[in-house]
């Protein structure tokens, strides 16, 4: 009665035209978002994180759990666990693995670019460097969306903020 | 006529109530391909491609609401009430005319347009209810019983003046068919209530809830009972004095008016006693250094200079619906709900939340896609042009109440037809489609 879900998938949906499937020009539901979403590659629950921070949406319900082990200043491993839109799971699972492996002051200087596309300030060169994450660039033209695209990386934000802070203070001991 | 063939075939779902209902709205279907007034609203007529799907957030006006407010400030704009020379006492005449005309349209007479307060909209209104009358009658102990169902506007102003007050806030809850039951009513209602407060249409679900034995209820124990009309207005006559409330509230940018007006209509003795809720110009009789004097009802709850080109549009709006007449609205409507409620039954993807039987629907159809987040459905259905809302749609006790975190909301009003439920349908399986390829 209230919405309880069990059907997957359904016969005769799927009989679209091809175009439609895909989708307009400046769409965010790129083929790489919409990959992202389903087959979310660091969407697992980390076994020794050294940081984990939960990221809220209130409005939407989305809630994601983001961890990283960062071991000598690189950024070792990255994984979220929770629930959201599409959006916000598939730009969660994009940022974790462009800064799976990396410094985490360059994790820090993506996580920026990030934000600096969004408010539609970055140049086509820095895009480069966000990779698949720069897909998500037509989201500054759905205002109302931006907040799913941002969770995962403010949250990543939130936890580079106190890490580099950490190191900051143990640097000056 | 493709409409027909699945109406009969849902009717085989419905309950006795829903059956007759059912029957009128299956005649009624074929009407649905003609629409005859899409094009007295020119958002609508301008963007045919546009399946408008959100009118329980706000209904679309049609030109001669437009005109009206444009007409206004062009032949009688000046600052009404006070002024003493001709153009004010125009506007001064087009308030009271408005004023008159909602009395009447909340079966009423001319005689109780006094008790017709104008502010900005329901939100509001319930405040200014809440905020007034409940501040000076709550007191620690007593309770103020509402529905899980309300609107945000109709909670948070009675979760603060029961802080401020130390009364209770108590909640009616539905059952599992999204209904109030009178057992409910009356475990709820008693000695202790001051005031009922209710939704008289759900937002979510869709629902009327039945205020005359609400209010019935509420009576016997000698509580005050409010009504949020804001979701009934725009779909069913309403009579304040047959459903025998205390106050009753609404929006009039949801019943095809303009944004910025809203309506409280209160017991004159009520709001006679009531004080002020903001106070400034034109709600005195006379000001001293250290005191003021409040002017009668319904001044006193209209400080400041009123949206009067606003007022003057709602009256032109009302006129509309009348014109129209509710006859047709339901008409149509009931149309479009079975209609719409039995392509998505079809879509089993698609889960209905709220009762199974159209006929307890009034415009408004909630729903979720499987596994997909109502933010994507709604972003999605935006790129094949349908407008409808995604969220919780402002009322998340119910939705936390149901189990859900949010939902998609389709709503309907006479002005839709069978193109736009076709497009909603189309854009659902498209939204399916994308995420299973």
């Amino acid at each position: 009665m209230f919405g309880a879900c069990s059907t997957t998938k359904t016969e005769g949906v799927l009989n679209l035209p091809r175009e439609r499937l895909f989708m307009a020009e400046g769409s965010i539901y790129t083929a790489a978002l919409m990959e992202h979403n389903a087959h979310p590659d660091y969407k697992y629950e980390m076994e020794h994180p050294t940081h984990t921070h939960e990221g809220v949406n209130p409005s939407c319900g989305d809630d994601i759990i983001l961890s990283l082990r960062v071991v000598d200043g690189i950024v070792e491993e990255a994984a979220f666990t929770g629930s959201g839109c599409a959006v916000s799971l598939a730009s969660a699972d994009i940022m974790a693995d462009l800064i799976t492996d990396e410094p985490v002051e360059e994790a820090k200087r993506l996580c920026d670019l990030f934000m600096k596309m969004i408010r539609g300030e970055a140049t086509d060169e820095e895009l480069e460097d966000l990779g698949e994450a720069a897909e998500l660039k037509s989201i500054a033209l759905m205002p109302a969306r931006v907040k799913c695209a941002e969770l995962g990386w403010r949250t990543l934000d939130t936890i580079l903020a106190d890490s580099i802070q950490a190191e900051t203070a143990k640097e000056e001991l | 006529m493709a409409e027909t063939r699945p109406i009969l075939h849902g009717a085989d779902m419905l309950t006795e109530r829903g059956r007759a209902e059912w029957d009128a709205a299956s005649v009624q279907v074929s009407a649905l391909v003609d629409n005859p007034y899409k094009k007295d609203f020119p958002l609508l007529a301008t963007k045919p491609s546009l399946a408008f799907l959100d009118s329980a957030a706000t209904a679309q006006r049609p030109a001669v609401v437009l005109d009206a407010q444009r007409d206004f400030y062009e032949s009688m704009n000046a600052n009404a009430l006070r002024g003493l020379y001709k153009l004010s006492v125009e506007a001064t005449k087009a308030i009271n005319a408005s004023r008159a005309h909602v009395a009447r349209f909340l079966g009423l007479t001319d005689a109780d347009a006094c008790d017709i307060v104008f502010c900005r909209n329901a939100s509001e209104a319930l405040n200014i209810v809440a905020a007034s009358y409940g501040a000076s009658v709550l007191g620690a102990g007593d309770e103020v019983c509402i529905t899980i169902m309300e609107h945000h506007s109709n909670l948070i102003p009675w979760q603060q003046v029961c802080e401020r007050t130390g009364a209770k806030l108590v909640y009616m809850y539905v059952g599992e068919d999204g209904m109030l039951t009178e057992e409910e009513m009356r475990a709820k209602i008693g000695p202790q209530t001051k005031i009922v407060s209710a939704a008289h249409v759900s937002n979510v679900l869709g629902v009327e809830n039945n205020i005359k034995l609400l209010a019935s209820i509420a009576h016997e124990y000698g509580a005050t009972m409010v009504v949020d009309g804001a979701q009934s207005v725009p779909h069913l006559q309403v009579n304040v004095r047959d459903l025998d409330v205390d106050f009753f509230a609404f929006s009039a940018h949801k019943a095809f008016g303009p944004l910025g007006i809203g309506v409280l209509w209160g017991r004159h003795e009520l709001l006679d006693a009531m004080p002020p809720f903001l106070t400034g110009g034109e709600m005195i009789d006379s000001v001293t250094e250290q005191e003021a004097v409040w002017a009668p009802v319904p001044e006193k709850f209209e400080a400041g200079t009123q949206d009067a080109a606003g007022i003057y549009a709602l009256d032109a709006a009302l006129n509309y619906m009348e014109n129209v007449g509710y006859d047709a609205i339901q008409m149509r409507e009931s149309a479009l709900v079975h209609t719409c409620m039995h392509r998505l039954s079809e879509l089993d993807f698609v889960r209905i939340i709220g009762p199974e039987d159209p006929a307890l629907h009034h415009g408004v159809i909630s729903f979720n896609v499987c596994g997909i987040h109502p933010h994507d459905v709604s972003s999605i259905l935006d790129m094949d042009n349908v407008a409808i809302r995604a969220g919780h749609h402002c009322a998340q006790p119910l939705l936390t109440h149901l189990g859900i975190e949010s939902c998609c909301r389709a709503s309907l009003a006479f002005y839709n037809d069978s193109s736009d439920i076709d497009k909603l349908i189309n854009g659902l399986e498209h939204v399916w489609g994308m995420f299973h390829d």
